[in-house]
Parts: structure tokens; sequence; C-alpha cells
């Protein structure tokens, strides 16, 4: 396997040297020096990020180490030589081998449960604990004690609440 | 004291009887859902017997081929990939038996790429010198049809559209191909 | 012979256990203690039982008798010792069997404490306790059994059985195929036992949580009994969440450690649920309130220790962690059926007596505070729980495979743990009963004056996410509440009895463990935060194939190729490691090794990354790629994760933080007044409903 790549990887290398070398003679040389590192495997990574590997499960494609994916960013960075938009790879990608390679379901049709779900339970949620919090009494302002709170105060409280706590605590 | 009455009422109301039913109709929702998904997943590939819906392969020829117009053929499907290493053993031995039907006219080879890139693919037919219809499989349409578990997988279609045989993994030798091919055609 | 011995101990346990359920329902129904009794000496008896079967295991897997197929799958003649010993836990059968034994350590720890005071839950303990390990065993020796051996038959065919048929025999083949190389992991050894300690811990206060359902008692007694457990299951499944972290950190290569994958999800749902279980149970505790909450959250919490094994094990959901499809899927869907609808009966029945005792009275009391707390780990539990459904569902109802993936996660949990972190920051500070804003405020001014220093320093410093912004100072936030805390403590203890001021800390701790044990959890949760912040917003990466001697930089940070070696190791491995230098500033760093190993037993390459950690930063290199001969260059990605470091920090704090409230107070246990105790005759048990 491993020989298997290197040489793909060769044979790779060779086919864009000769791209390269073709558009050397086309294009200016300057079009050479600005072509010759598009794209980096940063760039190819960056869209590979955002994909996820076909056949294993919830690998995304830049940290996949099979061979598979090798080849899958491999035909990124094809595209990408092409002049194909990380758009376009993606539509690509998801042509080829469906909804899956998307990190999140595209938002359409019954997928867009997946978006709409959780903020409803969640409002849901929220109005439970609303009704539960309605039900909060209005306690007069006289009985809230002086909201000072020195240290001695807190001293006693504390030892008091430890005592109370303590008590509590030997129960269980 | 009044307020702490009033509080008491409303806890004392009983649990509604919608309340109670949406419950459980949640519950046995989820339990069938999952009981679906579970039955899906021990269910494995397409049944020998089972009808295999139709489908259609767009070969990287650019021909697009329907199993709706091959009834009455042995439709042969061969799932691969060029990533696949024990897709290699068999690639040989199945062109040689698409060869030993070829000029029958009885017997239809499909080669199915299974999630691979193009130029790998074409590489790899060409280096097996493979001459029957391959096509990916696009969207992966036609491998949750198979309900396929890896490749290599190879199905046998029968006359009437019936699954007549399936091989997971690798063919071993051509005998192996042609028997089962054989049975199919003589069902 | 020692398979025959563990499969005859397995069978017996399993007898035993119908057993001690017949005995505790027929003690319960007659009303007879003696009954009971035996049912729980019936289920201290499953302990050694299952110690034998264990231990058969464990001989068979040292001495390499791989005539019996679970010895064959998980080992080879290469594996260390300890892996040996590890893959008891590696693979279906194997785990099983070790779950069903913890369950029993359990269970038998449970029936030996005292319960004179709670004889009444007694026997629904000791039944809802072995109906989970029956289960177990049932799978165990109908589906998994890890005893069956390879047959050679007369005939000439092979067999795989528990017993051979009159003639046949053994087949003893060469070597195993060995532990999955993923698993051969020091993280592996003791990730899943930890993950099963908190899974099967959390049935203890299930089970008395139904028992409490069942027989109708109102009080809060089963909250009580089972603070500890509840503690001791949170901490154990805490570890085992952290420990899976680490290891898909320093194994699977990929720069990160958490994936939301549906297997780390399945244990992620019940810490979630028993985080917030175990703040609620405090407002039971304090202020008799929420009850049936409560009660929903233990039998949730269950449900999903329950429903998590079942989505891992049974195939239904497809992950890089999954175990084999097997047979145990439909058997274990009866079971979740069953324990789900029977509980929903329950709670539904005894819905009116559980009412509330007291009643809310404050918007900003703490009680108002740890409701919204609730709310906010049921929101996070929600979306984990329908991203990891989701796909199964779009596969059932458009036969289309879809990935929900981390930006699905982060972006629709990440508000809600930011609120968490807020709440962290105010909750301690807000009293029982009642608060208010003013009072509130004064105790709040002095760390929030803090966080804002600090946000003002992020800002002049040139820190642009607003995601890390709005984190680090809530984070820091409640670390200054907690941390205001402790001092507030101390300092009034020192005023009061002139201890010094580690003495009074000390004090302050050990005479109120609960809660500032909880404190140090939250300081631990905030180191998380932090390194979750720094490596989840602030990493970066770069590939590229380098030559030797030449080098790449990443923040900072220098790499040079210096060379690649590729070796067999006598393990069984084929290891391909380059040398790197590092440095920083011109400054030497010293050496990282990457590399990728691959296993000849089970044909599977390995990445080991190669980690330099520091506390403010990770610099992390992947060996993507290499030429064969002799390293004419490779490719490598770099990664560099900042701060990652205070995460597991963070880890070890938790553990600590979670002894100091869990541990067992030296006193003995004090009658309660006698109003609250429900006395009963010799030989009887408690007046039942």
């Amino acid at each position: 396997m491993i020989e298997n790549n290197t040489t793909l990887f060769q044979k790779r290398r060779l086919f864009i040297f000769f791209i390269l070398f073709s558009l050397f003679f086309l294009g200016s040389p300057n079009l050479v020096f600005a072509q010759n590192d598009f794209p980096t495997d940063d760039q190819v990574n960056a869209i590979a990020k955002e994909l996820y590997c076909p056949v294993c499960e919830n690998i995304p494609l830049d940290v996949c180490p099979t061979q598979a994916c090798a080849q899958w960013r491999a035909l990124i960075k094809e595209k990408m030589i092409a002049g194909w938009t990380k758009a376009e790879i993606k539509q690509y990608f998801v042509d080829q081998y469906g909804d899956r390679v998307l990190a999140q379901p595209p938002a359409r049709g019954l997928n867009l449960l997946v978006y709409i779900l959780p903020p409803l339970v969640f409002v849901g949620g929220m109005v439970l604990v609303y009704s539960n919090l309605k039900k909060i009494k209005k306690v007069p302002e006289k009985i809230v004690q002086n909201p000072n709170i020195d240290d001695e105060k807190y001293l006693k409280e504390m030892e008091e609440a430890l005592k109370v706590m303590n008590k509590k605590e030997d129960l269980s | 004291m009044e307020n702490s009455r009033i509080e008491e009422q409303k806890d004392h109301k009983k649990l509604p009887r919608w309340v109670i039913i949406a419950a459980f109709a949640i519950l046995l929702g989820f339990l069938a859902l999952m009981g679906w998904g579970l039955r899906n997943a021990q269910q494995g590939p397409v049944q020998v017997g089972q009808k295999v819906p139709p489908f259609q392969l767009t070969s990287f020829d650019g021909e697009t081929i329907k199993t709706e117009e091959l009834q009455g053929k042995v439709i042969v499907v061969n799932f691969w990939a060029s990533w696949c290493k024990p897709c290699e053993q068999e690639a040989a031995e199945l062109e040689e038996a698409w060869q030993f039907y070829k000029d029958s006219g009885e017997v239809v080879f499909l080669g199915v790429d299974y999630v691979d890139t193009e130029t790998e693919a074409r590489g790899y037919l060409e280096k097996f010198d493979i001459s029957y219809p391959n096509g990916p499989d696009l969207r992966t349409a036609i491998s949750q049809i198979f309900k396929i578990s890896g490749v290599p997988e190879t199905y046998i279609i029968d006359r009437n559209g019936k699954l007549a045989a399936r091989k997971i993994g690798p063919f071993i030798s051509v005998s192996e191909i042609t028997s089962m091919i054989d049975s199919a055609l003589n069902q | 012979m020692l398979p025959n011995l563990g499969y005859g101990s397995l069978v017996i346990t399993l007898i035993v256990v119908i057993y001690a359920i017949v005995s505790a329902a027929i003690g319960e129904r007659k009303n007879l203690y003696k009954y009971v009794e035996s049912a729980r000496l019936a289920l201290l008896l499953t302990f050694p039982l299952l110690t034998i079967t264990v231990i058969s295991i464990v001989i068979l897997l040292i001495n390499q008798n791989y005539e019996v197929q679970y010895v064959y799958n998980v080992t080879s003649s290469t594996m260390p010792l300890y892996l040996k010993v590890t893959a008891l836990w590696g693979g279906q059968a194997g785990s099983l069997v070790f779950w069903a034994w913890l369950m029993s350590a359990f269970g038998s720890a449970v029936t030996l404490r005292k319960w004179d005071r709670d004889l009444d839950l007694l026997p629904w303990v000791i039944i809802i306790s072995s109906v989970t390990l029956l289960f177990f065993l049932i799978m165990i020796i109908a589906f998994e059994n890890p005893f069956v051996r390879f047959w050679s038959l007369p005939s000439g065919g092979e067999l795989v059985a528990m017993f051979g048929p009159r003639g046949s025999q053994l087949i003893n083949p060469f070597d195993g195929r060995g532990l999955n190389p993923l698993l051969r992991h020091p993280g592996m050894v003791i990730h899943p036992p930890m993950l099963y300690l908190g899974f099967v811990s959390f049935v203890i206060p299930f089970a008395f949580g139904m028992a409490a359902l069942i027989t109708g008692r109102k009080d809060d007694r089963w909250i009580r009994l089972t603070r500890r457990w509840t503690l001791v299951a949170w901490m154990f499944l805490s570890i085992g969440l952290i420990l899976g972290s680490r290891w898909a950190y320093d194994v699977l290569g990929w720069g990160g450690y958490w994936a939301w994958d549906p297997v780390e999800n399945a244990a992620f749902m019940p810490w979630l649920s028993g985080t917030a279980f175990l703040h609620s149970v405090m407002i039971q505790e304090k202020r008799g309130l929420f009850k049936r909450w409560n009660m929903i959250l233990v039998i949730l919490t269950y449900s999903l220790v329950i429903f998590g094994t079942f989505l891992t094990r049974s195939g239904v959901l497809s992950s890089v962690h999954a175990f084999a499809q097997s047979a145990i899927g439909p058997m274990f869907f009866i079971y979740i059926g069953a324990s789900f609808i029977i509980s929903l009966a329950f709670l539904i029945k005894r819905w009116d007596e559980l009412r509330s005792d007291g009643e809310m009275t404050s918007l900003l009391s703490r009680e108002s505070l740890f409701l919204v707390n609730n709310l906010l780990f049921m929101g996070i539990l929600v979306v984990v729980f329908w991203g990891t459904v989701y796909p199964l569902i779009s596969e059932l109802f458009t036969g289309q495979k879809v990935t929900v993936g981390p930006p699905f996660y982060t972006s629709t949990t990440g508000p809600l743990f930011a609120g968490l972190l807020l709440l962290m920051g105010i909750a301690p500070l807000s009293a029982w009963g009642h608060s208010t804003w003013k009072t509130l405020g004064k105790a709040l001014w002095i760390p929030a004056t803090g966080s804002l220093i600090l946000l003002v320093v992020m800002i002049i410093s040139g820190i642009s996410s607003v995601g890390a912004l709005i984190g680090i100072t809530l984070a820091s936030l409640a670390a200054f509440v907690t941390i205001y805390e402790f001092w507030r403590g101390m300092k009034a203890r020192h005023k009061r009895s002139g201890e010094n001021y580690l003495e009074a800390l000390w004090k302050l701790t050990t005479r109120n463990r609960r809660r500032y044990g909880g404190y140090i959890i939250h300081l631990s949760v905030v180191f998380m935060a932090i390194g979750i912040i720094g490596i989840e917003l602030f990493q970066t990466e770069t590939q590229g194939r380098l030559a030797p001697g030449e080098s790449t930089t990443l923040a900072g940070y220098t790499v040079t190729f210096q060379n690649l070696a590729q070796f067999d190791v006598a393990d069984g491995r084929n290891v391909a490691r380059a040398v790197l230098t590092v440095s920083k500033n011109g400054r030497d760093l010293g050496e990282l090794y990457p590399r990728r190993d691959f296993y000849y037993d089970s044909q599977q390459p390995m990445t080991i990354p190669g980690v330099r950690s520091t506390i403010e930063d990770d610099l992390y290199i992947i060996l993507v790629n290499w030429e064969q001969i002799s390293s004419l260059g490779a490719t490598f990605k770099v990664f560099h994760n900042p701060l990652i470091n205070w995460l597991w920090f963070g880890g070890i704090l938790l553990v600590i933080g979670s002894f100091i409230a869990a541990w067992p107070d030296p006193e003995k246990e004090i009658e309660l007044a006698p109003s609250r105790i429900m006395r009963r005759e010799p030989g009887k048990l408690g007046s039942k409903p």
C-alpha cells in the first residue's frame, strides 16, 4: 500500500509537472511562478477539512489516513488546478458521493428538521421553565434581609449553614 | 396563605390525559424508529430471491444503461473501487468471464465504481483491460439499493429481475464466476 | 477445562440472579423479610461467581488459548502482557462480561450497606439491579459467549461452538488476529473500565429512584441515599470521557480530541443528564422542589446509558469506534423498550404524589438558577441526541446517508455552554430561597470587575474572536467567583478562630466537602473550558512536503525534517519514524518523532503524532506520507494547539474535586427525628402504599 501510494504521488507530480511545463510555453513566466505553488497542501486541506470521507465514518477528509482519502485529496487538487472554486468542488463531491460528504446535511426537505427541532424543543423547555418561575410569589421587600454582606455576618451565616449541613450530611 | 392554597390546588390537578397519551406516543414512536433502524441494519444486503429495484448506470464512456431495459438477460453487477486491494484479485477473472459470455448476448456485466476518483478508476480499468461497461455510483444510489457492506461485492440478477446469487468479497477463480452465472442462466 | 469452568460459572450466575429476582419479589409480595434477605445474599453471590468467569477469560487470554474464538480475535502472540489482560474488554463478548462483573460488584456493594431504615426499598433495589444484570447475562450466554471454541468435525467441517459434537476435536490456531491497534494504547487500558464503571454505577441511583417510585415513598430518602453513588458514577463517567478524548488526541492522529462521533455522544448524553441530575437533586434536598423532575432525570440517565450501549453495539449507527455488528440488537431493543415503558408507566402513576413540598420564592434564588442550569443541560442533550439520531432518520425516510458533524454541534451547543459558564459565575453567590439583584450584585461586583479588566486586556492585546472574548470572560468570572468564595470563607474562619489561612482553607473544605468539592469541580470546568476555547478557536495547521534539512514554520515554531527510518519491531509492527527538530525564536527545543505503525497481525496502520506539550500550547506533528528510498522527503501535517493542556489539567482537577465531594463522612449514621423514620416490626417490611 505504501509503495503504491508513493508511485501514485509520483505519477501525479509528473502529471502536474507536465501541465506546468505546457503552461510555461503558453503563458508568461509570472504565471508559472504563481501557478508553481498552487495549490499548496494547505489550500487543498482547507477544502478537504469541510468534506467527509465517503467510505469511513465521521472522519474529515483532510486527516483521513486511508489511500482512498489520499486519492480524494488528490482529486481536490486536480480540480483546483483546473480552476474550480470551493463551492464547485463541494458540489462535485455531493453529486458523486452523496450528501454524506458534507459536514452538515444541506438545509432542505426532511433535513430542515435537523435545524428546526432542537430550537423548537428548547423554546418548549423555556416555556416550561417560565411557567414554573411564574408561580414565584412576590416576596415583600421587607422580608429581604439586610443585603450587606460583611465578613462577620457571612461568617455567622456560614457557620450556621455548616451546622445545618453537617447535620444533614450525617444522615446520608 | 391564600396564595399557597391556590398553589396546592394547582398541584393537585391530575396529569391531563393528553399529556400521558402524548408521552407514550412519543416513546412508542421513538421505539418504532429504533426498531426500524435495527431491522434495516440487521437485514444486510439484498437477499437472494428478492426483486431488485431498477437502477441506471452512466458509464465512464457516457453511455446510460437502464436495468429495466435488460429484462430477460442475466445481469452481473460488480462493485469495486480503485483504492480497493482485494478488488484487483478478481478483476482479471471478471474480464475473462465477460469474454466468455460476451457473444451469447444473454449476460450483461456492469461494473459499479463505488465512491472513487475518476482518474484512478480509469487507470484501474486500463490496467486490467476491462471491456464491459463501468461507471461511477453517483450519490451512492446503486450501492444503497443493494445495501452493500463493502467492496468487492458481486450480485447476479436473473432473467426475471430477481437476485439469483451474491458474492461478498473477491472471486477466487473464473469457474466460481461462471458456475454462478450458469446457474442463474438455467433458472 | 477453563472455558467450561468460566461458562459454567456464568450459567450458575444466571440461575442465582433469577433466584434473587423471584425471591425478592416473593418477599415483597408476602411482606416477609427472610425472602428478601435470601435474595440479598444471592445477589451478593453473583460477584464471586462472575469473578471466576472473568479470571477464566483472563487466564485464557494470557495463555494464548487460541482455540477460544474470543482469544483468537483479540490477542496475538506479539502483544505485551498488559494488553493481553486488558483485551478482556477489547471485544464485544469480553466487554459484556466485564460490564456484568462490574454490575454485580456494584449490586453487591449496595446490598452491603445498612438497610434498617429503608427495608421497604430493598427488594426493589435488588430486583432492578438483578434484572439489569440478568439482561446482560442472557446476552452473553445466548449471543456473545466469550468461551465458544473452534472445533473440527469428524465429517471434516469446522464449527464454532461452546461444545463440540461427539468425535470433534479442538482446533488450535497458531496465532491470534490481535487487538485492534487503535486499542493498543495506555489510555484504552483505563478508558473503557472508567466508562463502564460510570454506566454501571448510574444503575444504582436509578434502582433507588424506581424503588421509591414503585413503593410510593414520597420523601427524598432515595436521593440522600444515592447522592454519593451519583457523584461517583458521574466522576467515573467524566474520567472515561476525558480519557477517551485524550486517547483520540494521542492515537487517532487528526489533531483533535472530540469529533462528536455517535459513540462519543452516546457516552456524553448520560453525562449531560447526570450532571443536570447532580444539580437538581440539591434543590429537592434543600427546598423539597422538583421531585418529579429528579425522577425524570434519573430515569433518563439510566435510559441513556442503555440506549447509548444499544446504539454503539447493535450496528444501528455506524461510527469509527463501533463494535462489529452482532446479534444482540433485537434482545437489546426489547430490553430498552420494556424498561422505557415500565419506567414511564410508574412515573405517570405516581405523578400526583410527587408534588413539590415547597415553592419557588424568588427569580434569582439558587433554585431558580439551578432550574435554568437544568434547562441548558437539557438543551445540549436535545442537540446531541438529535444530531446522533438524525442520520438514522434520514436514511430510513429518504434513503440518503448524511453526516451531522462538528459544525452543527459547535454552533448549536456553543451558546448553551456559554450560558452554563455564566450560571457557574452567578449561581454560587445566590442564596437558597431568595436573592435579589441587590444581594447578588453586592457579592458579584468584585469578581465581575476582575473579569471585565481581563476582557479589556484581551481586547487591547489584539484578540478579535468574539467567541473567545465571551468565552474567556465568562470562564474567568466563574473562576473568580469560585476563588472569591474560597477566599471569603477562609478569611471568615481565620478571623473567627485565629487559624492560619492554610488551616482555615483546609478546615473550610473538609468540613463542607460537598460544597467546596463542587467548587473545585467548577474550577476544573473553567480550566477545561479555557483549553477547549484555545484549541477550538485558535488551532492552526499547515501541511507540506519536506526534504531532509528543509523546514516549515507554524505559530513561531520552526520544524526541520532530519531523517526518516523504517524498521520492524519485535511486537509485530513495521514502524516508519521521522526525526524532526523543533526550534522557536532560534532556541532549540529538541526533537519530535511522529510515526506510522503498521500492524502485521491486523493489517492496520496507525498514525502516532509527535507532540511537544507545554502549558501554553502543543505542537502536534503527523507523518502523512513519505517516499520509500530512505527519506527523499516526507509530508507532514503540523498542528498548533493552544492551551489544550488546560483541558487535561482540568480533568485531573475534576477528579480531585469529585473525590473531595464524595468522600464519606467519618461519623456514623445518626438517627433521624422519629417522625421521618418508618418503624417496622422485625421480620416485616415497611408499610406499603
